[in-house]
C-alpha cells in the first residue's frame, strides 16, 4: 500500500472539490443545524449548508432538487450515478449519517443537519478504502455501473455488522440491481471487505 | 434528475406549524420522503408546498403502547420490544422494500402511501386519477385485487398495515388546524374502499397528520407472523401477504383456539380480514381439517380478475403452510 498523502494536491482532495466552481464554497466553519434551515421559496435559489465527506460546503439549491442533482450537477461529486431515479436500483446509494439511502428520493434541503457520506469519502488518502479495494480484488463487477452504489450499500452494512454472515449480505445489498448479475463476485468482496475492514489480511 | 413542477419548502418547527401551513392549497406532508419524492417526480402527485415534518422527534418515539409515525421501518423491524410484542409487525418492517427504503421510510408514510398500480403510476387518467375508468379492471392485472374491487382493482401496497390489522390498532391523526384536535381512527376503518371512494386510499382528510399509531396488548400467550410472497426474494411488492395472530387456550397449541385475527395483504385495496377463517378456528384444534377449512373460508368470497386467478391458490397456501408452521 502506499503510504498517504495529505497534500493539497492529493487526488482526494482534488475529487471532492472539483466542479464545486461558482456553485458552492467549502467552509470551515460548524455546520447547518436541522433547526437552522426553515423554508424555500419555488423558483428560488437558497443557500444551504451540506455536510459532505466532513467538510461544510455552501451551495445555492432549489427546493425540488433532489441530493443526487446537486451532488452530481452542483457539486461534480460524480460518483454517485444516476440510474432508474425511482428507488428502485440502488445506483444512487450515499450515506446519510452513516446509513444508507437512496440519493435519488432524498430532496437535497432533507440533508442539511446530517452528514453526507458519497463514494469519494470511503477514499483513504489517494487509496481506495478497504470495501473498494475488496470490489476490485473480488472482480465484483462487469460493467461497474451499479458499483459505486453498492459499495455504499456494503459500508453502510458493514458500519452497522462488522461480521456479517451471506444471508445478512444478501439482505444489505438487496437494494442495489446489477444488470450483469455479479452478486455471487459480490457477495464475496463484502465477505472480504468485513475482514478488511477488520484489519485482517490487508 | 430533479422533480419538474416547482415547489415551495417548509421545514416545521412544531406540529402546529406544520399543520397551520397544511391548511393552505396545494400543501403535502413529507415525512421520509421516500414515496412523495417518487410520486412528484412520476407527477403522479400534484404539490405546490412540501411541508417536512422530518425534524419533528417527539414523532418518532415507540413506546410499548404507541409508535410514533415518523418511526422508520428500519427500526421497527430490529426494535427488540417490538419483536417480543409483536412479532408479526416487525417480521412486516423487515419484509417492506430494500435496506435504503427501509431507512427513510416512516410508519406513517407507510400506511399513507400512494398505490402502487401502473396504470396508476403510468400515463393513464384513471378512475384513482379522476377518470372514469379502471384500466386494470380489463388490463394487465395479475397484480391486482381478488377482494373488494369494485370500481378499481388497486391493491394497498403496504406489509405494516396488514400486521397492525392482526393486532387491532388505532392510528392516531392530528388536525386539521392544530395539534389539540385529535382523532383515532381503528385501522380497519383507516382505509377506504373503492366502492366508498375510488379517490382517496385512506380517512386521512386535508390538514391533518397521522402522528402516531397505538396498539392495544396482545392477548396472553399470543403467537405472531407474518409471511410475504414476492415475485423475486427481495425489493418487491407482495403478491399475497397474511398476517396471523392467534392466541390457544391455556396458552397450549395442542388446545383449542381461542383468539384468531387472519389478515391478508396484496389482495386487496385494504388490509384484508379474513372473518370467515378466523370463525373456522376459534374453538377447535389447529389439526389438518381446522387449517384447510380456515384456508377455503378464507377465499370464499374471492373473485378473481383476467390474470390473477393464482392468488386464490395463493393465499390458501400460504394460510395452510403458517396456520401448520403455528400448531402444536
Amino acid at each position: 500500500m502506499r503510504d498517504r498523502d495529505d497534500s493539497d494536491a492529493s487526488r482526494r482532495n482534488f475529487l471532492k472539490t472539483v466542479g464545486l466552481g461558482s456553485a458552492a464554497l467549502a467552509s470551515a466553519g460548524a455546520g447547518q443545524g436541522r433547526a437552522e434551515l426553515a423554508a424555500v421559496e419555488p423558483e428560488k435559489l437558497q443557500k444551504i449548508l451540506l455536510s459532505i465527506n466532513g467538510r461544510q460546503l455552501s451551495v445555492l439549491v432549489e427546493a425540488r432538487w433532489t441530493l443526487l442533482f446537486v451532488l452530481r450537477e452542483q457539486l461534480g461529486l460524480t460518483g454517485t450515478k444516476v440510474g432508474c431515479e425511482r428507488g428502485e436500483c440502488g445506483a444512487c446509494t450515499v450515506l446519510l449519517d452513516g446509513v444508507p439511502r437512496y440519493a435519488c428520493l432524498t430532496l437535497a434541503v432533507e440533508a442539511v443537519g446530517h452528514e453526507v457520506t458519497t463514494l469519494e469519502g470511503l477514499l483513504d488518502g489517494e487509496d481506495l478504502g478497504p470495501v473498494q479495494r475488496a470490489f476490485v480484488e473480488n472482480d465484483a463487477y462487469q460493467c461497474g455501473y451499479c458499483t459505486p452504489g453498492q459499495v455504499m450499500a456494503a459500508e453502510g452494512l458493514l458500519r452497522e455488522n462488522p461480521a456479517p454472515d451471506l444471508e445478512q449480505i444478501r439482505v444489505g445489498v438487496s437494494g442495489n440491481l446489477c444488470r450483469c448479475g455479479a452478486y455471487a463476485n459480490i457477495f464475496r468482496a463484502v465477505a472480504d471487505a468485513a475482514k478488511l475492514r477488520r484489519g485482517g489480511g490487508a | 434528475m430533479s422533480i419538474s413542477q416547482d415547489l415551495a419548502y417548509l421545514r416545521a418547527a412544531d406540529l402546529d406549524e406544520a399543520l397551520r401551513h397544511l391548511e393552505k392549497d396545494g400543501a403535502c406532508v413529507h415525512g421520509g420522503g421516500s414515496d412523495l419524492v417518487t410520486c412528484l417526480r412520476e407527477g403522479t402527485v400534484t404539490c405546490a408546498q412540501v411541508i417536512s415534518i422530518g425534524g419533528l422527534d417527539d414523532l418518532r418515539a415507540i413506546t410499548p403502547t404507541s409508535i410514533g409515525a415518523l418511526a422508520t421501518i428500519a427500526e421497527l423491524g430490529r426494535h427488540e420490544e417490538i419483536e417480543r410484542r409483536l412479532p408479526a409487525l416487525a417480521a412486516a418492517a423487515r419484509a417492506v422494500g430494500s435496506p435504503q427504503l427501509r431507512n427513510q421510510g416512516t410508519l406513517g408514510g407507510n400506511l399513507c402511501q400512494k398505490p402502487r398500480c401502473w396504470y396508476w403510476r403510468g400515463d393513464f387518467h384513471c378512475l384513482r386519477q379522476g377518470g372514469d375508468t379502471c384500466y386494470a379492471a380489463f388490463g394487465q392485472n395479475h397484480g391486482h385485487a381478488i377482494f373488494g374491487a369494485e370500481a378499481c382493482v388497486y391493491v394497498h401496497p403496504s406489509d405494516t398495515a396488514v400486521a397492525l390489522t392482526a393486532y387491532e390498532a388505532r392510528v392516531r391523526i392530528a388536525g386539521p388546524g392544530r395539534s389539540s384536535r385529535t382523532r383515532t381512527v381503528p385501522v380497519d376503518e383507516f382505509f377506504v374502499l373503492p366502492a366508498d371512494d375510488p379517490t382517496r386510499e385512506t380517512v386521512v382528510g386535508r390538514g391533518e397528520i397521522v402522528t402516531a399509531v397505538e396498539v392495544p396488548a396482545p392477548p396472553d400467550g399470543h403467537v405472531g407472523v407474518y409471511r410475504k410472497i414476492r415475485a423475486r426474494g427481495a425489493w418487491d411488492f407482495a403478491l399475497t401477504s397474511a398476517a396471523i395472530v392467534l392466541a390457544f387456550e391455556g396458552g397450549d397449541r395442542g388446545k383449542p383456539v381461542r383468539h384468531a385475527r387472519l389478515v391478508l395483504g396484496g389482495v386487496a385495496p385494504a388490509p384484508w380480514r379474513a372473518a370467515a377463517a378466523e370463525q373456522a378456528l376459534v374453538g377447535r384444534r389447529l389439526d389438518e381439517s381446522t387449517i384447510a377449512a380456515a384456508a377455503e373460508a378464507a377465499v370464499a368470497d374471492a373473485s378473481a380478475l383476467d390474470h390473477n386467478g393464482f392468488k386464490i391458490d395463493l393465499v390458501q397456501g400460504v394460510l395452510r403452510e403458517e396456520l401448520q408452521s403455528l400448531a402444536g
